[in-house]
């Protein structure tokens, strides 16, 4: 019964970031219309309800009831676990996330956070490598050449962008010198200053380039660029089943977002914190603030996801290569030395003393 | 050596990038500037069935048979916008006007069956111009669609302009309407 308790916070959380989550990604496909229309002088979809707010319940309504095709050349099996992979990978990776502080409730207190492992960052990038699978398993499986060639470009190029990703992480592992998300956000409280991304300028900048590869959003988007590979690795997928991946796609971006908010942007800490809990004495409404900054920061991230969609064209293949083994990484590994040099001078480790 | 036959001949120069354009990141924030300005700015597309865009005065849109002042009908069916037509889109029947029909027909003659296709039609024009009656005009509206080919042979019903109230026309055409209905 007492574990029964103390684990119920946690489902709850769960269940409501699931919600959350999916809401989110719902919705971010209706956003991602309208940003691109209001980028290119559109007015963008205002048919299904009040400024169009219901396409997206359209097109769920659409993706489920149009015909569900299976190739007879295709592999049955890992044809259903591609999409299958992508979707419970990107819902995977949000639980270690810490979506506010600390909150009081019937006498009890808890972190607004699923689990918070002592390996976060670790945790997400095993959930994230696994994904790739989803895309592979379901290119191969379409037995498809252009799924294929997909398929491949999209393993490759999440491989090679992995790396400085890590590489880039690091560097800020080295100076928060914890794994924990919690603490990491912890660590950056106390006004806009504290924030990592003005301590790690290099490593929020790399890391926002590898996020767009991770998440196949352009101008990465050689995975399914439809000019040269029809759909990419989704061409042979249907119904809900090509509806996964998409909104794969769409909970990546979000979880990306969280993920730079909480490492870079302060996470739930916003300036004028302590004013607040100095003025209301209440932790709780501090931590409601908290989540409401957070999500601004991340719907800024998406909404940044998508001012760059519109903006930059898509990278041909070996610039992608070439910017990705002969920047970023070179790039990513200096700034890793540059910040061994200053942590060891900061703790006086240098020159023996 | 070839000599160029146009003052417009360029040689285009291949420089070496320096290291601030080798960056690209310079170059991308110049351009998301640019597309965040089109972000605030006033659409350039309107909600097309609720708004509609004002059209110029002589655009030439569906056709319309015109009536004179007292409402009459002004087509006398002579056949010039039928022989003006290049798609030849344009058929007529002529009838003779019967005693106590003046205030429905100006002339002698009218045209009892008047009929084009607008599938043919390509909207030149022509029809207009041709008309020595000014009873053919080319006017505003313009979106037709319909699912099957017989309902783009546009009769007298629709092409001819309603009549206005208080004509003797409009008596008439309303008396006939409801003998139709009835």
């Amino acid at each position: 019964m007492e574990t029964l308790i103390n684990f119920l916070p946690s489902i709850i959380i769960i269940v409501i970031m699931f919600g959350v989550t999916l809401l989110i990604a719902l919705y971010s496909t209706y956003g991602e219309r309208k940003v691109a229309a209001f980028l290119q002088d559109r007015i963008g979809p205002n048919r299904a309800g009040p400024w169009g707010l219901l396409q997206p319940f359209a097109d769920g309504v659409k993706m489920f009831t149009k015909e569900e095709i299976i190739p007879a050349s295709a592999n049955k099996f890992l044809f259903i676990l591609g999409p299958s992979i992508a979707m419970i990978c990107c819902l995977m990776t949000g639980v270690v996330l810490p979506w506010g502080g600390e909150l009081t409730l019937f006498g009890r207190t808890f972190y607004l956070q699923a689990v918070d492992l002592s390996i976060g960052i670790l945790y997400v990038f095993a959930v994230v490598s696994v994904s790739v699978y989803g895309i592979m398993i379901g290119g191969w499986a379409s037995n498809n050449k252009w799924s294929l060639m997909g398929a491949i470009r999209g393993s490759s190029q999440i491989i090679s962008y992995e790396l400085s990703m890590g590489l880039s992480i690091v560097a800020l592992v080295l100076m928060t010198g914890t794994l924990s998300f919690r603490e990491i956000v912890n660590q950056q409280h106390g006004g806009i200053l504290h924030w990592n991304f003005l301590m790690q300028p290099l490593s929020f900048l790399i890391f926002l380039i590898c996020a767009f590869a991770e998440c196949n959003r352009s101008p990465f988007d050689l995975p399914e660029c439809e000019t040269e590979l029809v759909g990419g690795f989704h061409t042979e997928y249907s119904s809900m089943k090509l509806g996964f991946y998409l909104f794969s796609e769409y909970i990546n971006m979000f979880i990306s977002s969280a993920v730079i908010s909480a490492l870079f942007f302060g996470g739930f800490n916003f300036p004028g914190m302590d004013w607040l809990l100095e003025t209301t004495h209440s932790q709780n409404i501090v931590t409601l603030v908290g989540v409401g900054a957070y999500f601004l920061k991340i719907f800024f991230f998406i909404f940044f996801f998508m001012w760059v969609r519109w903006t930059i064209p898509r990278f041909r293949y070996d610039q992608l290569m070439n910017l990705g083994w002969k920047s970023l990484i070179p790039l990513a590994l200096f700034n890793l030395a540059a910040m061994a040099v200053i942590e060891m001078v900061k703790h006086q480790h240098l020159f023996g003393f | 050596m070839q000599t160029s036959f146009t003052n417009r001949k360029q040689v285009l120069e291949q420089k070496e990038m320096n290291i601030w354009e080798r960056m690209y990141l310079p170059a991308i924030v110049k351009g998301m500037a640019i597309t965040i300005s089109h972000f605030f700015r006033k659409p350039a597309t309107i909600r097309y069935p609720e708004q509609k865009r004002t059209v110029s005065e002589a655009y030439r849109g569906l056709h319309i048979l015109k009536r004179d002042e007292i409402g009459a009908e002004r087509c006398t069916a002579c056949g010039l916008c039928a022989l003006a037509c290049p798609a030849e889109a344009i058929t007529m029947e002529a009838a003779e006007r019967k005693p106590g029909e003046e205030s429905l027909y100006r002339e002698e003659k009218y045209a009892s069956k008047y009929e084009i296709n607008m599938l043919r039609c390509i909207f030149c024009g022509f029809c207009e111009e041709a008309c020595p009656k000014a009873a053919i005009f080319l006017e505003e509206d313009f979106a037709v669609a319909n699912y099957s080919r017989d309902t783009f042979i546009y009769g007298k019903d629709k092409l001819v302009e309603k009549p206005k109230q208080g004509t003797k026309a409009f008596d008439i055409v309303k008396v006939g309407r409801q003998r139709e209905l009835n």
